[in-house]
């Protein structure tokens, strides 16, 4: 029997917990396929993208009614620009989930844990739902919590790069020791990092490159969908990992027992 | 960073399976960096008086071009028909005259601009800081300078007077770009000056040098080709479409993250190639006289186009080889102080 309760963020319940995201996709239709057919919940688009009088296509057409859109704040170099970006979503596009991406560095792409606090903090005061991406760190994750963040978004590893869980280690911690649900988002390249992620105990997993320059996107995307419930059901399954399970004997203080 | 040597022997490198397996390098690299899309902008030519006289260009103060500045009245005709065609994103351009494109009428143009388009950059004569401040509070989101050549023997021999005269001036402009907050700076050499292998390396140093020093800024770089005006004897370097694309392919295999532009400068056939390995954003239908959109006709250019498809066209093509068109990337906030 299954027991595989639903994510819960600010009230909404997401059974599919693999998010995915919009911006490097070659075709806007093949996308929307990508939602539909694998019955995506949570898309994350940027801003700096939505054009509600484009002349040509509205990236915000092809979501359909019923997913969850949080905008990200790509682009913002610090907690200012972040809040301006997140202001202007909730005005020109009435949304109210943002991903909070305060990056500083155009070459690693690397997120600044304490601006993004700071942006947190300011919009979640204003009622937002506020998910901040951050590089794993256990100070900046406490700090997010106290601000306000619904949920954390640690980095697996690099954007872009599909190295996977490079920073498993802090990723682990801060599942262990955050009470917010964890979304592992960059640098997961394939299905299996997903499911590892999600093994480990991550609430949900959000990747972009990997599905977007698969040669059948559609594919890809069902078969990270799959994977991240195969390894939500694992955790849940609590199964232990080889090598940790307890020995039938011990060695070691056995002695304190014999007769 | 690559060594001046390594960029010389990839240059003279004639082995085709050599280049294929570097092209695709680079195309994996710009698809995992930018993704699926390709930028299109649009620039916008708002008036070619110029003060300077460099030997190779047609905007060169000693030449009989006719001058023309646009009026606030026309600026905003050039910019509705532009916003018209769907472009989001424009690069204002003007000759390299502070008296006669003060900063003051640049920011106008950019107000101006500001209520048809969603990112505007600038391509001017260098400025001070408190300038750029000025320029990016009106709105500028980017700045393009080229610094021609790095060669500064040759620099000195092609500029022949006028304010551009000054080498390091122009060196330090990127610089004062970044400290001033401006989101994105593009930097370039115009190809066939000098040595490409020289300049190249040079520019690569430059990027180099700012990537580390200003890690906030999104960078691109560009690598027009030299057009010879017709009466210019000046011995110049032959810059081939292989140089050019080597130029793009090195670019991308040592700078992952910095976008590259390739205008309408390059004919179609190339354009639409190089989308594979490293083009990040392109210019569309672009007219590059002073008031030329209103016009209509390319009278005195700055170059001529080679490509001159629509804007419905381009993106025809762009769909029709796996990439996504995208016109707006980026939305304007307020850029003064919270």
């Amino acid at each position: 029997m299954q027991n595989n309760p639903p994510l819960e963020i600010a009230g909404k319940k997401i059974k599919n917990r693999f998010f995915l995201g919009t911006g490097k996709f070659g075709s806007k239709s093949e996308m929307m396929e990508c939602i539909r057919e694998s019955e995506i919940e949570v898309v994350t688009v940027a801003m700096r993208r939505v054009d509600a009088d484009a002349e040509s296509e509205n990236i915000l057409e092809f979501i359909p009614d019923d997913v969850i859109l949080m905008v990200n704040t790509s682009g913002a170099r610090n907690a200012g620009e972040a809040i301006r970006i997140a202001r202007l979503a909730r005005e020109a596009a009435g949304v109210d989930w943002i991903k909070i991406e305060v990056i500083n560095d155009s070459k690693y792409l690397l997120p600044d844990n304490r601006e993004t606090a700071e942006a947190v903090r300011v919009l979640a005061a204003e009622g937002f739902v506020v998910l901040p991406y951050m590089s794993p760190d256990l100070y900046a994750a406490r700090e997010m919590e106290d601000a306000g963040a619904a949920a954390l978004m640690p980095l697996g590893s690099l954007i872009g790069s599909g190295e996977g869980l490079k920073a498993k280690k802090f990723i682990e911690i801060l599942i262990r020791e955050s009470s917010l649900p964890v979304v592992v988002d960059a640098g997961i390249g394939r299905p299996s990092q997903a499911a590892e992620a999600m093994e480990m105990g991550a609430a949900a997993v959000l990747a972009n490159t990997a599905v977007a320059l698969a040669a059948d996107p559609g594919n890809a995307t069902m078969a990270f969908s799959l994977a991240v419930k195969a390894g939500r059901l694992a955790w849940l399954g609590n199964m232990s990992e080889p090598g940790k399970s307890a020995s039938a004997s011990s060695p070691l203080t056995g002695f304190l027992f014999e007769e | 960073m690559i060594t001046k040597k390594e960029i010389s022997d990839f240059l003279a490198d004639r082995d085709p399976a050599l280049l294929e397996k570097f092209a695709a390098r680079a195309g994996r690299i710009t698809a995992a960096q930018f993704g699926k899309v390709i930028s299109l902008y649009a620039p916008i030519y708002i008036s070619n008086y110029c003060e300077n006289n460099c030997v190779y260009c047609g905007f060169r103060s000693s030449c009989g071009l006719k001058r023309k500045k646009l009026t606030p009245e026309q600026i905003e005709s050039e910019m509705k028909i532009v916003s018209g065609s769907g472009i989001r994103n424009i690069l204002l351009l003007t000759g390299e005259s502070r008296k006669m494109s003060p900063v003051s009428y640049l920011i106008d143009a950019v107000k101006i601009a500001g209520k048809y388009f969603s990112s505007i950059s600038l391509e001017v004569y260098p400025l001070d800081t408190d300038e750029y401040m000025e320029l990016y509070r009106a709105g500028v989101d980017g700045v393009t300078i080229y610094q021609e050549t790095y060669d500064r023997n040759r620099y000195d021999e092609l500029h022949l007077s006028g304010k551009k005269k000054d080498y390091d001036y122009r060196y330090k402009t990127p610089e004062r770009v970044a400290l001033s907050g401006i989101r994105m700076i593009s930097m370039g050499i115009l190809t066939g000056l000098s040595k490409l292998e020289d300049d190249l390396y040079d520019l690569f140093e430059h990027l180099n040098f700012m990537e580390r020093n200003y890690p906030g800024v999104e960078y691109s770089v560009s690598f027009p080709r030299l057009i010879v005006e017709p009466g210019d004897e000046t011995d110049y370097h032959e810059i081939t479409d292989m140089d050019l694309v080597k130029c793009i392919i090195l670019t991308r295999l040592n700078f992952p993250r910095v976008g590259i532009n390739l205008s309408t400068r390059e004919n179609a056939s190339l354009r639409d190639h190089a989308l594979h390995f490293g083009i990040t954003r392109i210019s569309a239908a672009s007219n590059t006289s002073v008031g030329g959109y209103v016009e209509g006709a390319q009278e005195d250019p700055q170059f001529r186009v080679k490509d001159l498809r629509s804007i419905k066209e381009i993106e025809s093509v762009l769909r029709a080889e796996g990439f996504d068109p995208v016109y707006t990337d980026w939305r304007r906030i307020d850029n003064t102080p919270l």
